[in-house]
């Protein structure tokens, strides 16, 4: 089961790249998606315990985030047939070859027992991605496919060495090869403590960029500003969640080896001074995909403090794992629409999207409110329980600051996303054909849905998956 | 012997990089320090493993070839030679530069070796190579010399897992190789597409997207 659910979609990609009828290859998308969704909901269905000595294989946290990246590739996939054709000036190969490869080597990551493997698949990811950003071949998207690619692979290459010193702290502690994370976890005790350390944070610093967290997610807000909203929202809610598996993965052994009140203040410290920066950055912020990718980088810091704080906030940051991927979809892809009907996506141009586009007007200000932390959708709960789990622990200050930030930061967002929304039209704006249809809205109103269901009811096996997957995390097994 | 030897060599490459202005020369700095790393398992006596032998022969092949064909095709197409105006001067970057090696110096010294084996030097050589790149990735311009921070970065974790081989050669070598595949393509198709579009590579260009 494991190797159909990589090679299903790699597959897709190298018959996406032959040369072929353009319909076949933008079908081909949503229904690899569904089929990838479909096989995976099986394979949950029937999960049986892995063998220790298994390479690949879907455990909880795996499990969980696969889950997350399948649905989301999904909405993205149903979607996309109907941005395609708004370009039809655009080559389709790429664009799908790239999409169904990054499926397949999320899958892989996802499964993925060894740290060398995981690092693979997350370099290979990131190699993958790359060409969308480069999708409207201009000179801004080139910049930020170069700042993508360089910063990307430094901080991969960096993830690389912290896993270097992960197997010689290994090698210290006599453990032999292959890795697997079942042996790690359990040698944890014998690892040598100074290379485990530095490790650590050398692999927070590298995954950590391709997550985006400050101060290294300067590629960021360029790559999903310049990259068309269907590519921001597979970033936004794919990428980053892949880099966060990778990271977990690691912050699991450091857990294990006794080390994890080390690794939850590192985690507590980047992900506050990630929330503090996108917050300065989305104040007065004019252009509304810009000022989503800060809110990812918000986002990728609340996901880093829950795990940090531990206990209940872990469990719940799994959870925002879900939440932030869904309503990132609703977020980017809405903002696409806007900015394909105004030809802009800056403020003074883009204002009064209700009158214009109102389906997608309303999405992106819904996905707005639910994306702050309004209830009764998804992120409420999350970032609620993160904040009530941080003001419970012996790090009160940490709670306060953290309120503190998600009401700056709403307040922040709320200045333009409500005159993008409401404002008065612009007299001189340029007039585009483009109009709200039901392919380019249903897969966000189906979104949103989720996340509000997800709001008021988790079902039982997804509670049960969450609790085992934050036991992993934080080394309890 | 030889081992410290072409170590202390590396490092030595590592002040020359950061000192000079022009590209070329960066460009040939990096590719004999490619070359030097490329040849140190064989100094270590690593060379009785056929899988090793191939590493070595992959990443000299790519490093001292493979690499500088690429730069120079580059460089002809755009004519550019010189680093003009870094963000730190050649002088202050040197000062770094030392700064670093001795940070190097000072963090291995808090790394404790497995006992029984010479790798004294390596951990602090691979972290100032490390440094090296980092500071030229940040303080350069062009396009061209930040990928020689990229190579020489990548050129520090090298001559880390140097020190793994032996015991996990396939984690070691899966990672150098795809790494040194990563260097090839962030060269080749980026840098194809920036000479096209900008007719310079200066990353001055690449500054339209800011805050």
């Amino acid at each position: 089961m494991a190797w159909i659910l990589i090679a299903l979609p790699l597959l897709a990609a190298a018959v996406a790249f032959l040369p072929g009828s353009v319909r076949f290859r933008v079908r081909l998308l949503p229904a690899v998606a569904l089929l990838h969704l479909a096989l995976l909901l099986a394979a949950l269905w029937r999960r049986a315990p892995l063998p220790a000595t298994a390479w690949l294989g879907l455990d909880a946290l795996g499990s969980w985030t696969l889950l997350v990246i399948s649905v989301l590739f999904c909405l993205c996939a149903c979607y996309a047939p109907a941005y395609l054709a708004l370009r039809p000036e655009r080559p389709t190969r790429v664009f799908v070859t790239s999409f169904l490869s990054f499926l397949g080597l999320a899958s892989l990551l996802a499964q993925a027992r060894h740290p060398g493997l995981v690092w693979v698949a997350m370099e290979t990811t990131t190699l993958a991605t790359a060409p969308l950003i480069y999708f409207n071949h201009n000179r801004r998207s080139l910049e930020a496919t170069w700042k993508y690619l360089i910063i990307g692979s430094v901080g991969i290459a960096l993830a690389l060495l912290g896993t270097l010193f992960l197997a010689y702290s290994a090698h210290m502690g006599r453990l032999e090869e292959p890795l697997l994370f079942p042996k790690l976890l359990a040698g944890a005790g014998d690892l040598s403590r100074p290379w485990l350390r530095a490790g650590f944070v050398l692999t927070l610093v590298g995954y950590g960029t391709k997550m985006g967290l400050a101060p290294l997610h300067t590629w960021k807000p360029d790559a999903y500003g310049e990259s068309p909203g269907v590519i921001g929202a597979l970033l936004a809610g794919g990428v980053t969640s892949c880099a966060f598996l990778a990271l977990l993965r690691i912050y699991a052994v450091v857990a294990a080896a006794g080390e994890l009140q080390f690794a939850r203040e590192l985690m507590v410290g980047m992900g506050l001074l990630s929330m503090v920066w996108a917050a300065v950055f989305m104040v007065r912020q004019l252009d509304i995909r810009r000022l989503l990718a800060y809110s990812s980088v918000e986002h990728m810091g609340i996901l880093a403090f829950g795990i940090g704080i531990g206990g209940r906030a872990a469990t719940f940051a799994l959870f925002h794992l879900a939440a932030n991927a869904l309503v990132k979809g609703v977020l980017f892809m809405s903002a696409g629409n806007i900015s394909r009907s105004y030809a802009s996506k800056r403020l003074p141009y883009v204002t009064g999207a209700i009158r214009r586009t109102p389906v997608s007007g309303w999405l992106f200000f819904l996905g707005f409110l639910a994306i702050t932390g309004t209830p009764p959708f998804a992120p409420f709960i999350s970032e609620f329980n993160i904040a009530a789990g941080a003001l419970a622990a012996p790090h009160l200050w940490a709670g306060v600051a953290f309120l503190v930030l998600l009401g700056g930061i709403f307040l922040a967002m709320s200045d333009t996303v409500v005159q993008v929304v409401f404002g008065t039209p612009n007299p001189n704006r340029v007039r585009t054909p483009y109009r709200d249809t039901v392919a380019t809205t249903a897969p966000l109103v189906l979104a949103l849905a989720l996340s509000l269901t997800l709001g008021l009811w988790l079902p039982g096996p997804l509670t049960t998956m969450i609790r085992s997957a934050a036991d992993q995390v934080e080394g309890r097994r | 012997m030889l081992t410290d030897l072409l170590i202390a060599l590396i490092v030595l490459t590592n002040f020359s990089l950061v000192t000079t202005n022009r590209i070329n020369k960066a460009i040939q700095v990096a590719v004999i320090q490619g070359v030097l790393l490329g040849l140190l398992p064989l100094a270590m006596g690593l060379g009785r493993h056929l899988h090793i032998l191939l590493m070595v022969a992959a990443a000299v092949g790519v490093k001292g070839w493979l690499i500088p064909y690429l730069f120079r095709r580059a460089t002809r197409k755009i004519r550019i030679h010189r680093e003009v105006d870094p963000y730190i001067g050649f002088t202050s970057s040197l000062v770094l530069c030392a700064l670093g090696t001795g940070l190097a110096l000072l963090l291995a010294s808090s790394l404790p070796l497995a006992p029984g084996t010479g790798f004294g030097l390596f951990v602090p050589a691979s972290l100032s190579t490390l440094l090296t790149g980092f500071i030229l990735l940040i303080t350069r311009r062009k396009a061209l010399t930040q990928v020689v921070g990229y190579l020489v970065l990548e050129n520090g974790i090298y001559l880390f897992g140097l020190m793994l081989v032996e015991e996990m050669p396939m984690l070691v070598e899966t990672g150098i190789l795809l790494d040194l595949f990563v260097g090839i393509f962030v060269m080749g198709i980026v840098i194809n597409h920036i000479s096209v579009a900008f007719d310079s590579m200066d990353t001055r260009h690449l500054a339209e997207l800011k805050d």
